[in-house]
């Protein structure tokens, strides 16, 4: 496979993009630590203050997580497949004007429907926003939506270009038919999953943002309560799910870079990628266990999708990442050991999520704290280390500078500290906290006030990789 | 105790997968091996994990599906009586706040204007059962007190500025 080098335009594009990343990542790990400050009773937030940083850290880390999950799939897809740079950089823009039309709505128009914005809350709001708040909003959401369709749009193209069809590219000849040709790399078959299961969420978003935005100007224009949430959930799940089956190519591209190993597609892999493309798009009813009014053949398969979606890709994963670095003589810096950390991070988190994917325990955890702790698992230890990890990887290119003490110790401190960052969230759901709380009972407030403890110190270490990674890139040759 | 058991659960796996991860790392960069023996033996553990995940998860799912709140026509105890609970912004409106250990309550559930949840909570805040209060629907949730006492109904659906301060109280008497 001839790998092609990437475009300069296209890497500016992509460090100025990962300079947006750690910034937002710094600031909504700061509104975090400000609620779980003010859910410990450290310090006094007003209700509303809450809920609008409730809803900012939400959306801000979903769009955020998407837009670093983006850097890297197109960073390694570019090497295979001619993409766009001008494509890119018209998402990147679209997606800043969105998140400043979402900012206005929170910070000028007092927003705070959260970032589910499940309906018809934003339309409902009992005078603490407007409706022209509401729109802003959703047309903030709308506009980060249209940003990734376009750069979904252009990876299917220049996937479809090459390789013909997505069934080609997810590896179909070789995985049902015995092609003797040579199978797609890990990061064509990650990237045509991605591009399938997203493209198809982001239409869902889109449409019901759409309906929502009517039903506001309009109330005659009614919603059906219940498809309104299938919809969102359907966008909402599959579009975070997607930001690790995008950020994890980073996990296939430059481990075997480390250990001089190869990471290839072979019949398992296909099988696993193609099994979870399919169960990736089926599995969101598990956020309408509650709903009882739901078809319950739907929330059946909710439960058994749960066990199974993300666990043949996951097992690949993390078996691979283990056998490729086992006795392989790899050299520990901060880029591997964050790839490594991130694989860890995801499986960890997936053992939480299965168990409240199951029906009767989900009676007494769903919206308790434990659902929290779930995904930050798989989000701060896993997706957003595969990120750090590929910034510290990016910029060892044409780079001397080596790691030094402060990175390792920053490696550690935000193991350590996210490790029980997400431990507190899963204890309190243990102990019934209510998820989305301004105010916490006072038997509740210890698990808070702990967790801004560890909070603090995730902050201190992200804050180390981002400033390193800024500082390296304008320190080396890495910016023409 | 469904709580205290995921708690377990989830801690022993955590924490065996971080051992694993923990002593391949560490051995990782010490002398290379040969990478076709370890990838062979790698696709075999990968086989037997998977069955063996198989043959953990068919039959817990299969229990746990018995387990299921939505048939609420078919508990055991002929004793039950109906109760409205009306979701709002913020308060709720139930028709009944008394119960007895001795009766079931079939609450019909739902919401005069955004998505709330009925989440009842022991005097030891723990979550003992909750259903969604949506507009437009009616969710049937059937609840044995198991103890005489005072539950607090919580939301637990976002639903704006006051939604944490949307509390109500349910006696159980013996």
């Amino acid at each position: 496979m001839n790998v092609m080098s990437v475009p300069t335009g296209g890497k500016r594009t992509i460090y100025s993009m990962l300079v947006a990343f750690s910034s937002v990542i710094l600031l909504m790990m700061l509104a975090g630590l400000v609620m779980r400050l003010s859910q410990g009773g450290i310090i006094t937030l007003q209700a509303d203050m809450f809920y609008k940083l409730l809803t900012v850290h939400g959306v801000g880390m979903v769009g955020i997580a998407g837009l670093g999950g983006s850097t890297i799939m197109w960073y390694f897809l570019r090497q295979y497949v001619q993409l766009h740079t001008s494509i890119l950089i018209s998402t990147f823009i679209l997606f800043l004007i969105g998140v400043i039309c979402i900012l206005a709505s929170i910070f000028l128009g007092q927003f705070a429907g959260a970032w589910t914005f499940l309906f018809p809350l934003p339309g409902q709001s009992m005078g603490v926003w407007t409706n022209q708040a509401a729109i802003l909003f959703l047309v903030g959401l709308l506009i980060i939506g249209v940003a990734f369709v376009l750069f979904y749009l252009d990876a299917g193209r220049a996937i479809i270009q090459k390789y013909g069809s997505f069934s080609n590219s997810l590896g179909w000849p070789q995985l049902f038919f015995n092609s003797s040709d040579e199978a797609p790399p890990p990061t064509i078959v990650a990237s045509t999953m991605v591009t399938i299961v997203n493209t198809l969420a982001l239409v869902a978003g889109a449409s019901i943002l759409i309906m929502m935005i009517i039903n506001i100007v309009n109330p005659n224009f009614t919603i059906d309560p219940l498809l309104a949430k299938n919809m969102i959930y359907f966008f909402g799940h599959t579009f975070i799910n997607a930001t690790i089956y995008m950020a994890i190519i980073a996990v296939y591209e430059i481990l075997p870079l480390y250990v001089n190993r190869p990471w290839k597609s072979n019949r398992v892999f296909l099988a696993a990628w193609t099994a979870s493309t399919i169960m990736v798009l089926i599995v969101y009813p598990h956020h309408l266990f509650m709903d009882f009014a739901m078809p319950t053949w739907m929330l059946i398969m909710g439960q058994i999708i749960s066990y199974t979606s993300g666990f043949p890709v996951l097992l690949v994963t993390t078996i691979g990442t283990l056998a490729i670095i086992h006795r392989s003589g790899i050299r520990w810096d901060a880029a591997s050991a964050l790839l490594v950390l991130s694989v860890f991070g995801w499986a960890g988190g997936v053992i939480p999520a299965v168990i409240d994917g199951t029906i009767s325990v989900n009676q007494v955890m769903h919206n308790t704290l434990w659902v929290p702790g779930h995904f930050h698992f798989y989000l701060v230890i896993g997706m957003i280390a595969m990120v750090f990890g590929f910034m510290y990887f990016l910029i060892k290119d044409n780079n001397k500078g080596q790691d030094n003490a402060l990175d390792r110790i920053s490696f550690w401190v935000y193991t350590l500290a996210a490790i029980g960052f997400v431990f507190m969230f899963l204890a309190s759901g243990k102990e019934g906290v209510a998820r989305r709380f301004a105010i916490h009972f006072p038997e509740w407030q210890g698990y808070a006030a702990v967790a801004s403890i560890f909070a603090l110190f995730i902050i201190v270490a992200a804050s180390v990789f981002s400033i390193r990674f800024i500082f390296r890139l304008n320190a080396s040759k890495l910016i023409p | 105790m469904l709580q205290q058991a995921s708690w377990l659960i989830t801690i022993i796996l955590v924490t065996l997968l971080a051992i694993i991860f923990l002593v391949i790392a560490f051995n990782a960069a010490k002398a290379k091996k040969d990478y076709v023996p370890i990838q062979t033996s790698a696709y075999l553990l990968r086989s037997r994990l998977f069955i063996l995940s198989l043959l953990v998860l068919i039959p817990v799912i299969g229990y746990s599906l018995t387990q299921m709140p939505y048939d609420t026509a078919t508990a055991s105890n002929e004793r039950f009586k109906t109760v409205t609970a009306v979701g709002h912004q913020w308060y709720w409106e139930i028709s009944d706040t008394t119960a007895s250990v001795k009766e079931d309550v079939i609450y019909k559930v739902t919401s005069a204007d955004v998505n709330h949840g009925f989440a009842i909570y022991n005097a030891n805040l723990e979550v003992i059962a909750q259903t969604q209060a949506m507009p437009k629907y009616t969710n049937e949730l059937r609840v044995r007190y198991p103890k005489p006492g005072r539950y607090k109904i919580l939301c637990l659906e976002y639903c704006g500025l006051a939604h944490h301060a949307m509390i109500t109280e349910i006696t159980v008497s013996p």
